[in-house]
C-alpha cells in the first residue's frame, strides 16, 4: 500500500516536478541572454494584480485571467457545440454512403487544412450584415476547423461497426430510426468521443488567433494587447493559462471518453 | 409442399482474385416440425446457407422458398441465432431481448412485453444475470441468451449458425440439452448448423451432409431413426448411431465427391549480396546498399 504510494507520488509528483524546475532553470538562462524577456521573478510582480483578481473588470482590456479565460471559453465552447452539431451527421453520412464519401471526400480534405487565419475574413465577409460581424465570423471560424475530427472520427466509426450488430438489426427488423438510435450510434460512440476530443483540442488553438485578430476581450486578444504595450510578463502568463486551460480540457474529454470505451 | 426449401440455389461471392462459388445447386427441404441438422467442414459454406435462408443474402441463382413464397430479406419469423453470439454490448441482458420483443409485438402492452421478455430469459435459466452485460457473461450464458432472443420473436422456424462450436465440451453439453428441451416443448421447426457429426445425431431428426467448398452441395439426407428421448451417454453404444456416424463421415470425407483443395504456395528465396565496401558510401547522392536478388517461386500444393 505506502509502497505504492511512495510510487504514484514519485510518479505523479516528483518526477512532473524535475521537469517543471528544468524548464524554470532554461527560462533563467534565456533571461541572462537577452534583454526582453522577463525572469520568473519579475513576471511574477507585473501579472500578480491579473492572479490575485482573477475576476477583476477594471476596463476593456484590463481584467483578472480568469475572466479573460471565461470569456473565450465561452466562445470556444459556442464554436465547439456549432461544429459537433453540423460536424456529427456529416461524419454519419460519409460513413454510411460510399457515393457521399466519393463524392464530399475531396473537398473535405481540401478544406481540412485551411489555417483560421484564412477562414475569418470570410467569415467577416459572410456574416457582413448580421448586427455582430465578429463574433458570428470567430464562431464560423472556430466551428469550421474544430469541425473536422468529429467529422472524419465519426464516418471511419460508422464504417467500422461489426458485420454482426447491421445482421442483427436486419433480422429483427428494426425501423431505421431504431436502428440509428440501438445499433450505429451506439456502435460510433467511441469513435466519436475521440472525434470530440481532438475538435476540442482545436478549438482552443483556434481561439487564439481569432481573438488576437478580433482585437477583443479574451485572452487570446490580452495576449496581443501586452505583446502592443511592451508587457512581455503578461504575454507569457496568457500562454501558461492558455496551456493549462487546454490540459485541463484534455483531461476532462479523455475521461468522458474513457467511460464510453468500455460500452 | 415442404415448409422451407432451397431450390437449385447457387451462391459465390466477387472478390480481387475473382469469382468463387460457395455453395452449387443446393437443394434443400425441411417439412414443419422437423429438426435438421447440415453437418459440414469449416469453410465449407455453412454459414452463407444459413444467411440465404435467413434472408440476410440473396441467391445468385435459384430460389429460397417458405411456405411456397420466395423470401424478400430477413424475417423475425425466422430466428436466427448467430454463431457468434451478436449480442449488442451496449445492452443488458434483458435489454437485448426486449428490444426484439418490442419490434415483434409493438402491439402489447408494455406489462405484457415484460412478462414475455423474462419468460424467455427464465427458459434459458439467466433471472439472475438479467441485469448483466454480454461482457460479464461466460460464452454459455452469451449464446443462450442469443438463443432465448431469437426465441422470443416466437419465430417458425429457428436457424442455429454452431451455436455451440464456440463453447467447451460441458457447456456444449449443457446446452445441447437446453435446445432439445426447447425443441420438444415448443415444437418448433430447427435447423441445425454443425461440424460435429454425434451433436447432429443426438438431436435431429435426420442429418445432410454438406460437402466441402468452393462449390459446395448437400448430400443426401440420413434419417435418424433413433427413438426419443435419447441419452448421451448410452447413445453411442446403439449399432445405428454407428451407421449414421459412418455414412456421414463417409460423405463427408470424400466418398461422394471426392473435393480437393489447391493452394498455392508462393515461396521466396532470400539472396543478399554484401555491400562493396570499396565503393564510396554515397555517389550522385544515391547512397551503397546491399544488393537484393530475392527469387520467388509459386508451387501447388494439393490436399
Amino acid at each position: 500500500m505506502s509502497e505504492q504510494f511512495e510510487k504514484k507520488m514519485r510518479d505523479f509528483l516528483l518526477l512532473p516536478l524535475v521537469g517543471v524546475i528544468c524548464f524554470v532553470i532554461f527560462w533563467c538562462l534565456l533571461c541572462s541572454v537577452t534583454d526582453n524577456l522577463p525572469n520568473p521573478v519579475k513576471m511574477w510582480k507585473k501579472s500578480e494584480l491579473f492572479i490575485y483578481e482573477p475576476f477583476a473588470k477594471r476596463g476593456e482590456m484590463d481584467q483578472g485571467i480568469l475572466r479573460f479565460t471565461g470569456l473565450s471559453i465561452s466562445l470556444v465552447g459556442q464554436g465547439y457545440l456549432v461544429a459537433l452539431v453540423f460536424g456529427t451527421p456529416l461524419g454519419f453520412f460519409l460513413g454510411l454512403s460510399k457515393f457521399f464519401t466519393k463524392s464530399f471526400d475531396p473537398i473535405i480534405q481540401i478544406l481540412r487544412p485551411v489555417s483560421p487565419l484564412a477562414w475569418y475574413p470570410l467569415g467577416l465577409v459572410l456574416f457582413e450584415l448580421s448586427p455582430e460581424p465578429s463574433y458570428f465570423a470567430s464562431l464560423f471560424t472556430i466551428s469550421v476547423c474544430a469541425m473536422w475530427p468529429t467529422v472524419l472520427n465519426t464516418a471511419v466509426g460508422v464504417r467500422a461497426i461489426p458485420q454482426d450488430y447491421l445482421n442483427v438489426a436486419k433480422v429483427l427488423k428494426l425501423s431505421r430510426s431504431k436502428t440509428l438510435f440501438k445499433v450505429l450510434i451506439p456502435a460510433t460512440l467511441p469513435y466519436m468521443f475521440t472525434g470530440f476530443r481532438l475538435s476540442l483540442g482545436i478549438a482552443w488553438l483556434v481561439i487564439v488567433a481569432v481573438e488576437m485578430l478580433k482585437g477583443q476581450p479574451g485572452i487570446g486578444g490580452f495576449l496581443w494587447d501586452a505583446y502592443n504595450a511592451g508587457n512581455y510578463s503578461l504575454v507569457i502568463l496568457c500562454i501558461l493559462v492558455i496551456g493549462l486551460v487546454g490540459f485541463t480540457l484534455d483531461r476532462l474529454m479523455s475521461l468522458v471518453e474513457g467511460k464510453f470505451k468500455t460500452a | 409442399m415442404a415448409f422451407l426449401e432451397l431450390r437449385n440455389v447457387s451462391k459465390g461471392y466477387t472478390s480481387s482474385k475473382g469469382f468463387t462459388s460457395v455453395l452449387k445447386e443446393v437443394n434443400l427441404q425441411i417439412e414443419e416440425g422437423e429438426f435438421v441438422a447440415i453437418v459440414g467442414y469449416s469453410g465449407a459454406g455453412k454459414t452463407t446457407l444459413i444467411s440465404l435462408l435467413a434472408g440476410l443474402i440473396k441467391p445468385d441463382s435459384g430460389q429460397v422458398l417458405m411456405n411456397g413464397k420466395v423470401i424478400e430479406g430477413a424475417d423475425p419469423e425466422r430466428g436466427l441465432v448467430f454463431q457468434n453470439y451478436s449480442l449488442l454490448p451496449w445492452l443488458t441482458v434483458y435489454e437485448n431481448i426486449r428490444l426484439a420483443v418490442d419490434e415483434v409485438f409493438p402491439q402489447w402492452s408494455s406489462e405484457g412485453r415484460d412478462i414475455h421478455t423474462m419468460k424467455y430469459i427464465q427458459m434459458v435459466n439467466l433471472t439472475h444475470a438479467k441485469d448483466r452485460y454480454p461482457k460479464e457473461l461466460s460464452g454459455g450464458m452469451r449464446q443462450r441468451v442469443s438463443v432465448a432472443r431469437a426465441l422470443s420473436m416466437t419465430p417458425k422456424v429457428l436457424l442455429l449458425d454452431e451455436p455451440l462450436s464456440a463453447l467447451d465440451a460441458l457447456t456444449r453439453a449443457t446446452l445441447q440439452d437446453e435446445i432439445k428441451n426447447i425443441w420438444e416443448g415448443e415444437k418448433k421447426t430447427v435447423l441445425l448448423i454443425t461440424n460435429d457429426v454425434d451433436e447432429g445425431i443426438l438431436l435431429a431428426d435426420r442429418i445432410i451432409p454438406l460437402s466441402a467448398g468452393p462449390g459446395a452441395t448437400l448430400g443426401d439426407s440420413v434419417p435418424v431413426n433413433i427413438p426419443r428421448p435419447r441419452d448421451r451417454k448410452t447413445i453411442n453404444h446403439i449399432p445405428e448411431f454407428k451407421e449414421i456416424r459412418k455414412r456421414v463421415n463417409g460423405y463427408l470425407l470424400g466418398g461422394a465427391l471426392k473435393p480437393k483443395i489447391k493452394i498455392e504456395k508462393k515461396l521466396i528465396l532470400p539472396a543478399i549480396e554484401p555491400e562493396d565496401l570499396d565503393l564510396p558510401r554515397q555517389r550522385l547522392g544515391v547512397p551503397r546498399r546491399a544488393v537484393r536478388t530475392n527469387e520467388i517461386k509459386k508451387e501447388t500444393v494439393e490436399l
